[in-house]
Parts: C-alpha cells; structure tokens; sequence
C-alpha cells in the first residue's frame, strides 16, 4: 500500500502479536491510522469524509433494523412504515434517524465534494481517488433514489415515475427499458420489489467502493489546504491521536445539529405528500423530489426538450468525472489562485440557486434563471476551468506546509 | 493473449495454442452472455402482468362537456365526450402547428376504423415523463389550448389531446379500442 512510514510495530500482546502474525490486520491499522503521516495543516473542511463514513455506518444499522419491520408490498407498504412509526418500539427513533440520516449524509458528502473542489484534491496524483468519489456519489443518489420510493406515499410513487421515465427519452429502446426497470406497464408491485432489494443491496457496494476510495487515499495520503505535498517529517503528524480527535470532535457537532432535526423537526427535509398513500390515478399538483436532487432536477426542466434535458441532467454529472482533465492549472488549492477562487464560490451559489429552481413550479421567471443558472454550470466546468488554468497568474506558493502554518502564527 | 509459444520477434505464425485460447475465450463469453440473459431478463414483466387485462366501459353516463378517467394497465384511461367546439377547435389545426402530427380523425377512430369525433379515449400518462395531466375534471386547469396541462413540467396539450407546447415530445397515446355498441367502448 504506502510506502514504508517508520518501522513495522512490535506487539506485546502475545495473542495480537500471533494473529498478526498469520494476518497482519493490526500492522495495517497501526500503519494506516496511527502512524500514518497527515499534513499537519487540515481545516475543518477536512472532517467531512469522516463525518460521511459514519452517516453510511449509521444508515446502514437502522436500515437493517428498519427492514426487519418493512413489508414490500403495493397493498402494505404504506401502512408497514406508519406501524414502524406508531407501534413498533423505537420505529419512530430508527425511522426519523433513517430518514433525516439520508439528508445528512448528503450534506457531508456535499461539503466534501466542494472541499476537494476548491482545494484541488482531484489533481494529479489523485484522479482515480476522485473518480471513485463521484462513484460513490452516484451510487448514494441511486440508493437514496430507491429508498424514497419505499413508503409508497403520492412523492415516492410519482417521484419514481418521474425518474424512470428519464429514460424513455433514449432513441428506439427507451420505452423497452422503462418497462423493463419497472417490470411492468407503469410502476408497481414488481418495481417496489426490485427497489427494495437494490436498496437494500446498494450501501454495501457503497462500502467496498469507500473502501478503495480510501485505499486510494493512502497511497499518495491527504491534500491539505495549501495544495503542496509534505517535504518532510516536520510537515506531517501522525494521524493518531491528531486528526481520530480532530475528527471525532467534528462528528459530535455533525451529531448534535443532526439530533436536532431527528428530534425536534423530523419533517422539516421531507414533503408532507408522501404521507398520503400512492395513487396512481392522481398526479400532485407539485412534483418535487429530495432537497438534495434539486439542482439536478432544475437542469433537467431547464432544457425545453426532454432528450436535451434528460442529457443535461446526466451531463451535470458526467462532467465530474473528466474534471481532473478539465482544470489545466497545476495549482491545486484555490487559496493561490486569486481569479478561479471567485468563480468556485459562485459555482456554489448557482447551485444553491439551481436548487430554489428545482423546488418551484416551472413557471413565470423561474425558466429563465434555472436556465442561466445551467448555463453557468457548464460554462464553469467546460469553458472556465480549462481557460483560467492557462491564463490565471497564481500567487507565490509557501516554501512548505510548516512554513505557510508557522508563518500564520507569527503574523 | 501473448504465449510462450510466440517468438520473442513477437511475429511467428498462429499456433494451435493459440487457436485454442482464443477459441476458449470466445466460448467462455458466448456462455457468460447466455448466463446474464435470465438475469436480465427476469426483470421483465411477468407473464401476470402481461396477461393484457381488457376492460369494458359504459359511456352512456357520461353527458356531452364530460370526462372520466379509467385504470388500465395501471395506467389511468381518460374517456371525453367532446363538444361541438372541442370537435371544431381540434380539426381547425393546421399540421404544421403541431410537434407531432396528427389529423384530429386518425384520434378518434376505433380499432374497426370507425370514426367517433365525441369519444376521445387516450392514456391520461404525459409523454414527457409520466405525469398524469390536469383537464379531465370539471375545475382543473386545462392549460392554453383547451386540453390538458401537465403541472409537472409544464406541457400543454389541445381538445385532441395533442402537444402543443412544452418539454413533451409526443401526443397523449390512443390505447387500442372498440366500440362494441354504441355505448359500451372495450380498451385493449
């Protein structure tokens, strides 16, 4: 894996030191997340994978719990999720922790992707790290995706419909795909079936991925805030007991403003229809889906064609993928580049803006925004990032990453 | 698929190692593909769902200006008895007007080719993305054209129940029908 850090750990344990023997899980451990050399300079931003990490385990534990109650059935469904709520002891703790955990778990991957964004975590040597990043976040929107459908209230069910429908856009197959996703003519018994087993199946395959995901990370170790690679041994600490502190103690905040929710406002993220049970008859006047596919959804309405929109929506992804070809400059954190620095900041407020688009009815000026707002998305990626690269006269980079941390403190 | 049995100029003549690797391998995917077909294929819809549930529908009930919706396939069924400026409005439309066109007759025709200009029966599912279109109750929003709107995305459909504006690519499906008697229409 990494290269060699320290000499290999001696156990006193005889026991530890026999297992360890035969397979070395407590070398790598030692070697991985005690001695392993972190830049020394992490911002709070740098908390956010582990906060991530521990959203997943935790939507992973009451999601097994959850399902021991669940009945996925068409007729059941609906009333097996408001028995969880009412009957079932702590149904109503598992679900509200389940339910709000997905939101949550959103906004720490959401906070990590823009602080790999503005820090330049995607360059060189680390485009396969971010390219499983964006795996993950594609496999996280699939199974959040799924897991709404589940309740089987008016939100998921038209919300689904809406969402499969996307693919009836593709040429001559689409309609064969779409009935064959939902394993009938429109969604129903089959399709709720197959969504709860992908649902249930998907986080684990987001664990394997999490996994390469930090063995990727390990190879080269972390970015830091300066964007320049550790010299040396005065440059680095050691990850335990530093950042396992560091990073618990920016989990229990992450916890606290979580419970919050859970405890004093469970509903506040999600839509009132969906506790209204399905009816396939009745559209809601108001489609909208989860808070955290919102921008993504107002890229798709902004497009008045539904092939173009249907590609706009997968290309605002897609986009991700290539972006550590995209940026041509070879700075990585936007602290030393003083034009991308502002347009990476306005990136994060047409998303937002994306977002309020997304949430309101396609109508009055809410086209034209969602539409320069899509606009600038692309614009951002295809046409900024590879200009400004080449244009853009960074500032002087620190010496070293002790340099630039004991400069600070100085001055 | 480099063997030792290739020289090390890497240009000698095909051996029957070779032949044999390569006619190996190709049977090997011929087999994985033929295995993963029942795993796709399982998703497909069942022989239940397939069996193509038809049903009956009275239409003496509903007057002239009415409108009902069906379940069909799961799918709801819109069933307008239109009026006279309906009828007009919708064959008043030049065809190049229309993103997807269609004559108003070939709409309203059973599958015994007989023209019924009052009965306009389609899928009430729009063609953009699945939403089930407002207009068919007596207060809903029928949208600019006189139809159906669809409060999803916003696409507008006329009294014949074709696009008109908006992100939908296609008119309202006609499912396949047949008038039985005058009164009692079959769908599907």
């Amino acid at each position: 894996m990494a290269s060699s850090h320290g000499t290999p750990p001696v156990f006193n344990n005889k026991v530890i030191a026999w297992i360890d023997y035969r397979l070395p899980i407590f070398s790598y451990i030692e070697k991985e997340y005690h001695t392993f050399p972190t830049p020394r300079n992490f911002n709070y931003f740098w908390n956010f994978g582990a906060i991530a990490t521990v959203m997943l385990v935790l939507m992973i534990a009451t999601g097994v719990v959850l399902a021991t109650n669940y009945t996925p059935n068409v007729l059941m469904a609906f009333d097996s999720v408001e028995r969880i709520d009412r009957d079932v002891p702590s149904g109503w703790l598992m679900r509200d922790l389940h339910m709000n955990g997905a939101s949550f778990f959103f906004i720490a991957v959401y906070v990590h992707i823009f602080r790999g964004m503005y820090y330049g975590s995607y360059k060189q040597p680390r485009e396969l790290l971010w390219i499983l990043g964006v795996v993950i976040f594609l496999l996280m929107m699939a199974t959040a995706f799924m897991g709404y459908v589940l309740p089987w209230g008016q939100m998921s069910f038209w919300g689904a419909t809406v969402i499969t429908s996307l693919f009836s856009a593709i040429p001559v197959v689409g309609d064969s795909i779409v009935t064959w996703l939902w394993g009938g003519f429109s969604i129903g018994n089959p399709t709720l079936n197959r969504f709860y087993a992908l649902h249930y199946l998907l986080p684990f395959i987001i664990v394997a991925v999490v996994a390469l995901h930090v063995v990727a990370l390990h190879v080269h170790g972390s970015n830091n805030p300066t964007g320049i690679d550790p010299k040396g041994p005065q440059d680095t600490v050691p990850f335990h007991p530093y950042y396992t502190m560091k990073d618990g103690f920016g989990v229990v905040i992450f916890l606290i403003v979580y419970s919050a929710v859970v405890f004093f406002a469970p509903d506040m993220l999600g839509d009132a229809a969906n506790y209204i049970p399905a009816d396939p008859l009745v559209t809601p006047t108001h489609i909208v889906p989860e808070w955290y596919f919102l921008p993504f959804y107002a890229i798709l309405r902004a497009v008045p064609d539904k092939l173009g929109g249907v590609i706009a929506m997968f290309g605002a992804i897609a986009v991700l993928f290539v972006l550590p070809w995209l940026d041509t400059s070879r700075v990585r954190s936007s602290t030393f580049r003083p034009i991308y620095k502002w347009f990476m900041l306005l990136l994060v407020v047409d998303v937002v803006v994306l977002g309020f688009c997304g949430a309101n009815p396609p109508a009055g000026f809410w086209i034209p925004l969602s539409q320069v707002a899509t606009l600038y998305y692309f614009v951002h990626f295809l046409i900024l990032l590879p200009v400004l690269g080449k244009i853009e006269r960074p500032l002087p980079l620190p010496p070293s990453i002790a340099d630039s941390v004991l400069k600070k403190k100085a001055g | 698929m480099a063997s030792s049995s290739v020289p090390a100029d890497g240009h000698g003549d095909p051996t029957r190692r070779d032949f044999l690797m390569v006619a190996t391998g190709a049977l090997g995917a011929v087999g994985a593909a033929a295995v993963a077909w029942p795993f796709i294929n399982n998703l497909n819809p069942a022989a239940d769902t397939l069996a193509l549930a038809s049903i009956e529908v009275s239409v003496t009930p509903i007057e002239v200006g009415q409108a009902i919706t069906v379940k069909w396939r799961g799918k709801p069924v819109f069933i307008r008895h239109r009026t006279e400026k309906d009828i007009k409005e919708a064959e008043a439309v030049p065809m190049s007007e229309l993103p997807d066109p269609q004559t108003d007759n070939s709409r309203v025709t059973d599958s015994a080719k007989k023209v019924r200009p009052e009965w306009l029966i389609m899928i009430g599912v729009c063609t953009h993305l699945g939403c089930v279109p407002l207009g068919n109750k007596p207060g809903q929003d029928k949208g600019p054209y006189g139809g159906w709107y669809c409060p999803c995305h916003g696409s507008a459909y006329d009294t014949s129940g074709r696009i008109r504006k908006g992100p939908a690519p296609l008119n309202l499906v006609i499912p396949e029908y047949l008038f039985v008697s005058d009164s009692l229409v079959r769908i599907g």
